[in-house]
C-alpha cells in the first residue's frame, strides 16, 4: 500500500505544516512509513504552495508524488492547477468558500469542507488547516486520529493546542457527517 | 642569524626561514622589527599568539615571526583571523599583511569584521601598490601615480584607510610611516593591548617596484618623503588625517572601548548554557 | 562541551537539513560559519539556535569565501568545523578549498545542489556540482564526498564527513540537494555510546621535534593546533614538512601534492561505500546516488517484478569515485543506465571505470527526480 496526499493552497494557509503533520501522525505515532516534501522557496512565501506526504506499510523509495490519491485543496489556483491530477477514484477535499468555480470531474469522490469559515467560528483563520486535517482523518481514514492529534501538540505553537484540537474535532465532526451523509 | 652567539631576538624569528624574501631598502623588515620589539617589551607568552598573513610581499610576515601562523590566501587573513579567534578568545591574533590584501581582495573582510569589532589586530603596510606581483595600482595608490598597470597616471582615488578604519567602528585607529619607528613600536605595543578591532597602517618604502616608477629610486630617498611630507597629529580629527603625496598626516586616531563580538558572543553562550 | 544536550538521542521527524545540523552536533562540531542561501539556509538556522545550546560558535559572515576561511581558521584553533551552502556560495569557496586541502584543514562542507549554472533555480533539485566538488578549486588534489539519500543519511554521513576529514585531514563533503535537505522523514539518533567519533591525530613529540607536515605511515601527519605550544607555521605555499615555504623545489612540489593525493587514493577501500542491490546476477545496472537513487531502487524493483534482471549499484561515496565496484558491476552487465540530474557527470566515471560496457545517461532537470517509471522505461530500452 502506498497512499500520496497532496496539500495545496497558498502561503500562510498552513499547507507545509499539514503534510508534516500528516506524515508524522502516520510515521512516528502511526508504526507505519511516511514522507513528506514540499514546493518551496519565494512560492511558500504567500502565493501558491503545495505539500506532498506519501505514506506505506514499506519502506518509501521514490519519496515524491505522481498521481495523488488524495487531493485537500485550499485555494481556486490550487483547485485549477492540480484537481484533475488526482487518481481515477480518489478522493478530493476543498474548501467551497476558497474555491468557487469547480469543473466537472468524473470518477472522483469529492468533499466540500468550508474549513475557512470553521476556522473564523473559532476565532482563529489560521486553524483552517487543521480543520481540513480533522475533515481529512474523518473522510480517508489514512491516518490514524488519535496519532493525528499527537502530531498537532507537537507542531503547533505553545498554548494553542487546545484551539487547534477544537480545531481538528470540528473538521472531524464535519468530515464524518459528510461521509455519513 | 648563525653564529656562536644567539641574538636576542632570535626566539622571535625561524632562522630557518632567514634570509628574508623583502628588497634591500624596503620598509616591510622596519615593521618586524618593531613588532618582535613590541613582543619583547610586552613579554607576550608567544604559545598563545597567532600572526595570520594573506599573499603579498609582507604576508610573509607570517611565516617569520616564530609562534603560531599561517599563511592565507589572498585576502583572506582577517576571515581566517576571526575563525580562530572565535574558536580560542584567549589567543592573541594578529593579521599583518598589505594594503592590496585587506583593502581590495579582502575590503569586504576588514569592514565587516572592524564592524563585529572582533578583538583581532591588524597592521597592514601600506606600500602604495602590489608589490609582490611587481608594481600595479591599489587601492591606496595616490592619483597619477605611475604603476605598470597605470602607465599614464593613475586616474582612481585611493582609500583613505584611517578614514576607512574609523567609519567601520575600528577601536583602536593610527597611522605612521616606518620613519615613525619608536612610535610605531609604541602604537604596536597599544594595539597588542587593546580589546576590539584594532588598526595601524603602516606607511612604508618599496623603491624597488613603486618608488622605481615614482622618482624615489631608493629606500632613502622614499624615507627622505615620509620626512618631508608626514606631520604627527594625535587624537586630531581623523576625519582630517589626510595622506597625499604632499601630505602625511600621522598618529593615533581613535582609541576607545565598546564589547567586542566574542565578549557578546561568549555571554550569550553563557547564559544559554546555564538555562538548558 | 555540549553534554546531554548535544545529541538528540530518539526517534525524530525532521527535515534533511536540520538533521544534517544536528549530524554535526552529535559528530562534535562546536563551529559553524556560513552565509545564507537556499536550500542550505535551514541548516544555518538550525545552527544558529544550536549552536549555543551546546557551548558552540555559530558566526554569519559576510559571504562565502569569508566563512570556508573561518572555517579553517577555527579547525586550525581545534575545533570541528562547518560551513553549509548551495551552488553559487559553493563556488565562491573553491580558492579556499584549495588552501584546506593544501593546508590539510579537517573540515566539512555541505553543498545543498541546487539548478545551475548561475542562480538558476534557487528552490529547485539538482546535481550539478558532482564535478564541481572534485576539480573546482585549482591544483591537483583529492578530497571525499558522500551524497545522502534520505534524511536518516543526511544525519548520519555528516557524523560521518566529521570522521574521514579528522581521520584524513582533508575538507570532506555532504552533495546533498533540496529534496533531501527539505524533505522530512523518520530520523534515528542514536544514544552518544553508538555514535562512532574519530578525532585529528595529535603529535606525541616535543615541539622542538614537531614537523607538522611529517605524515606518518597512513601518509596523514599529526595535527597540532594554535595555541598548543607548538609555535608552527603552515602556509597555502608548497611547504616541506617543517611548513616552510618552497616555492622553487620542484622535488618538495612533486613529493607534497603527491602525497596529498595519495592519502586519499591509497586509502580508497577503506573511504569508499556504495550499496549493492541485486547485482550478483544483474544484465542491467543502475548507477545512482543522492535522491535519484530512490528512483532507481523502485525501477529496479519494478524491473525485476517484470522478469527483468536488474540491480542497482547506489554510490554513497561519490569521491573518491567507486571504480572498482562499477567495473565489477560491469563485468557482467550488459548495459549501464545512469541517471542524474544533470547533463552527464559522473556518467563519465562510470564509462571510464565500465570499459566495454555501455552506459546511458539518462538526464533530468528541474523540480523533481526521475521518476521510477522513467528509469524503469530506460531499463527496458538497454535491458
Ligand atoms: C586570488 C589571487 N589573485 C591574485 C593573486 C596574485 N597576487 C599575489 S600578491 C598580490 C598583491 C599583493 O599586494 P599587497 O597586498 O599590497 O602586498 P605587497 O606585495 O604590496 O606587500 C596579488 C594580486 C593571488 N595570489 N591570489
Ligand atoms: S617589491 Fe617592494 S614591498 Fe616587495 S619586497 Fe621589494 S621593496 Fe618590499
Ligand atoms: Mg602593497
Amino acid at each position: 500500500m502506498r497512499i500520496e496526499i497532496r496539500f495545496a493552497g497558498f502561503g500562510g494557509q498552513g499547507i507545509i505544516k499539514s503534510g508534516i503533520m500528516t506524515a508524522m501522525a502516520a510515521c512516528i505515532y502511526g508504526g507505519k512509513h511516511a514522507v513528506q516534501t514540499q514546493s518551496y522557496g519565494p512560492e511558500s512565501r504567500g502565493g501558491a504552495c503545495k505539500s506532498e506526504v506519501v505514506i506505506s506499510y514499506s519502506e518509501i523509495d521514490f519519496p515524491k508524488i505522481t498521481e495523488p490519491d488524495i487531493l485537500v485543496l485550499m485555494s481556486q489556483h490550487a483547485y485549477n492547477e492540480y484537481a484533475e491530477d488526482v487518481k481515477k477514484g480518489g478522493t478530493i477535499i476543498l474548501d467551497p468558500d476558497m474555491i468557487p468555480n469547480e469543473k466537472k470531474l468524473e470518477g472522483v469522490k469529492i468533499f466540500r469542507v468550508p474549513a475557512t469559515r470553521i476556522a473564523e467560528e473559532l476565532g482563529r483563520t489560521i486553524v483552517a488547516n487543521v480543520v481540513m486535517l480533522g475533515a481529512l482523518t474523518a473522510i480517508t481514514g489514512v491516518v490514524d486520529k488519535e496519532a493525528l492529534k499527537e502530531a498537532i501538540k507537537a507542531n503547533v505553537p505553545k498554548g494553542t493546542e487546545e484551539l487547534n484540537l477544537k480545531a481538528f474535532e470540528r473538521g472531524y465532526e464535519y468530515g464524518k457527517k459528510l461521509v455519513e451523509g | 642569524m648563525a653564529g656562536a652567539f644567539e641574538h636576542p631576538f632570535a626566539v622571535y624569528l625561524r632562522a630557518a626561514m632567514i634570509p628574508h624574501i623583502w628588497c634591500s631598502g624596503c620598509g616591510n623588515g622596519v615593521i618586524l622589527n618593531a613588532f618582535i620589539h613590541a613582543l619583547d617589551e610586552l613579554r607576550m607568552d608567544l604559545d598563545k599568539f597567532v600572526v595570520v598573513s594573506g599573499i603579498g610581499c609582507i604576508g610573509r610576515t607570517a611565516g617569520y615571526t616564530n609562534v603560531d601562523s599561517f599563511h592565507t590566501t589572498h585576502g583572506r587573513a582577517i576571515p581566517f583571523a576571526t575563525g580562530v579567534k572565535l574558536a580560542k578568545p584567549e589567543l592573541e591574533v594578529v593579521v599583518i599583511s598589505g594594503d592590496g590584501d585587506l583593502f581590495a581582495i579582502g575590503g569586504n573582510h576588514f569592514i565587516h569584521a572592524a564592524r563585529r569589532n572582533i578583538g583581532i589586530k591588524v597592521i597592514c603596510a601600506n606600500n602604495f601598490n602590489y608589490g609582490m606581483t611587481g608594481g600595479q595600482v591599489g587601492p591606496t595608490t595616490p592619483l597619477e601615480a605611475l604603476t605598470t598597470t597605470t602607465p599614464y597616471g593613475n586616474v582612481e582615488h585611493p582609500f583613505n584607510l584611517v578614514h576607512l578604519a574609523t567609519a567601520s567602528g575600528a577601536t583602536y585607529v593610527a597611522r605612521w610611516t616606518t620613519l615613525h619607528v619608536r612610535m610605531l613600536t609604541m602604537s604596536i605595543k597599544k594595539l597588542l593591548q587593546r580589546k576590539g578591532f584594532s588598526f595601524i597602517e603602516v606607511v612604508s618604502p618599496c623603491p624597488e617596484i613603486y618608488g622605481r616608477r615614482n622618482n624615489m629610486r631608493t629606500g632613502l630617498e622614499m624615507m627622505e618623503w615620509f620626512r618631508k611630507a608626514s606631520v604627527i597629529a594625535n587624537f586630531s580629527d581623523p576625519a582630517k588625517a589626510e595622506i597625499t603625496p604632499e601630505k602625511i598626516v600621522v598618529g593615533e586616531f581613535v582609541d576607545i572601548e565598546k564589547p567586542t563580538y566574542e565578549q557578546l558572543l561568549y555571554g550569550k553562550i553563557a547564559k544559554i548554557v546555564k538555562k538548558e | 562541551m555540549g553534554g546531554d544536550k548535544a545529541v538528540l538521542t530518539g526517534v525524530h521527524f525532521m527535515s534533511g537539513d536540520i538533521a544534517c545540523a544536528e549530524g554535526a552536533i552529535a559528530a562534535g562540531c562546536r563551529f559553524f560559519a556560513g552565509y545564507p542561501i537556499t536550500p542550505a539556509t535551514e541548516i544555518a538556522e538550525h545552527m544558529a539556535a544550536r549552536m549555543p545550546e551546546v557551548g558552540g560558535i555559530y558566526i554569519q559572515m559576510e559571504d562565502e569565501i569569508a566563512s570556508i576561511a573561518a572555517v579553517i581558521g577555527a579547525s586550525y584553533a581545534g575545533l570541528k568545523a562547518m560551513t553549509a551552502t548551495s551552488g553559487p556560495g559553493f563556488s565562491l569557496m573553491q580558492e579556499n578549498i584549495g588552501l584546506a586541502v593544501m593546508t590539510e584543514a579537517p573540515c566539512v562542507i555541505v553543498d545543498v545542489m541546487r539548478g545551475g549554472p548561475s542562480t538558476g533555480q534557487p528552490t529547485l533539485p539538482g546535481q550539478q556540482d558532482v564535478m564541481q566538488v572534485k576539480w573546482g578549486s585549482h591544483g591537483d588534489y583529492e578530497i571525499i564526498a558522500l551524497a545522502p539519500s534520505s534524511v536518516q543519511e543526511m544525519f548520519d554521513f555528516t557524523v560521518e564527513a566529521f570522521n574521514l576529514a579528522e581521520t584524513y585531514r582533508v575538507p570532506t563533503f555532504v552533495m546533498a540537494d533540496e529534496i533531501v535537505a527539505h524533505m522530512w522523514e523518520r530520523v534515528v539518533i542514536p544514544p552518544p555510546e553508538n555514535i562512532r567519533i574519530v578525532n585529528r591525530k595529535k603529535p606525541s613529540v616535543s615541539r622542538d621535534d614537531y614537523m607538522p607536515f611529517m605524515p606518518d605511515d597512513d601518509l596523514v601527519p599529526p595535527m597540532a593546533c594554535f595555541g598548543e605550544g607548538y609555535r608552527f607555521h603552515a602556509t597555502g605555499l608548497t611547504h616541506d614538512e617543517r611548513g616552510y615555504p618552497r616555492t622553487q623545489d620542484s622535488e618538495v612540489q612533486t613529493r607534497l601534492v603527491q602525497r596529498l593525493c595519495d592519502k586519499i587514493r591509497k586509502n580508497a577501500d577503506k573511504i569508499v561505500r556504495v550499496e549493492e542491490v541485486m547485482l550478483d546476477d544483474a544484465d542491467v545496472v543502475v548507477v545512482a546516488y543522492g535522491i535519484v537513487a530512490r528512483s532507481a531502487l523502485s525501477a529496479v524493483r519494478r524491473a525485476r517484478e517484470q522478469g527483468v534482471k536488474a540491480g542497482l549499484l547506489r554510490l554513497i561515496t561519490l569521491w573518491p569515485f567507486p571504480g572498482k565496484h562499477v567495473a565489477k558491476a560491469a563485468e557482467k552487465a550488459k548495459a549501464i543506465i545512469v541517471p542524474e540530474m544533470n547533463c552527464g557527470q559522473i556518467v563519465r566515471e562510470v564509462e571510464r571505470a565500465a570499459k566495454t560496457t555501455p552506459a546511458y545517461h539518462v538526464p533530468k532537470l528541474g523540480e523533481n527526480p526521475h521518476t521510477p517509471m522513467e528509469i524503469f522505461a530506460a531499463i527496458r530500452r538497454h535491458g
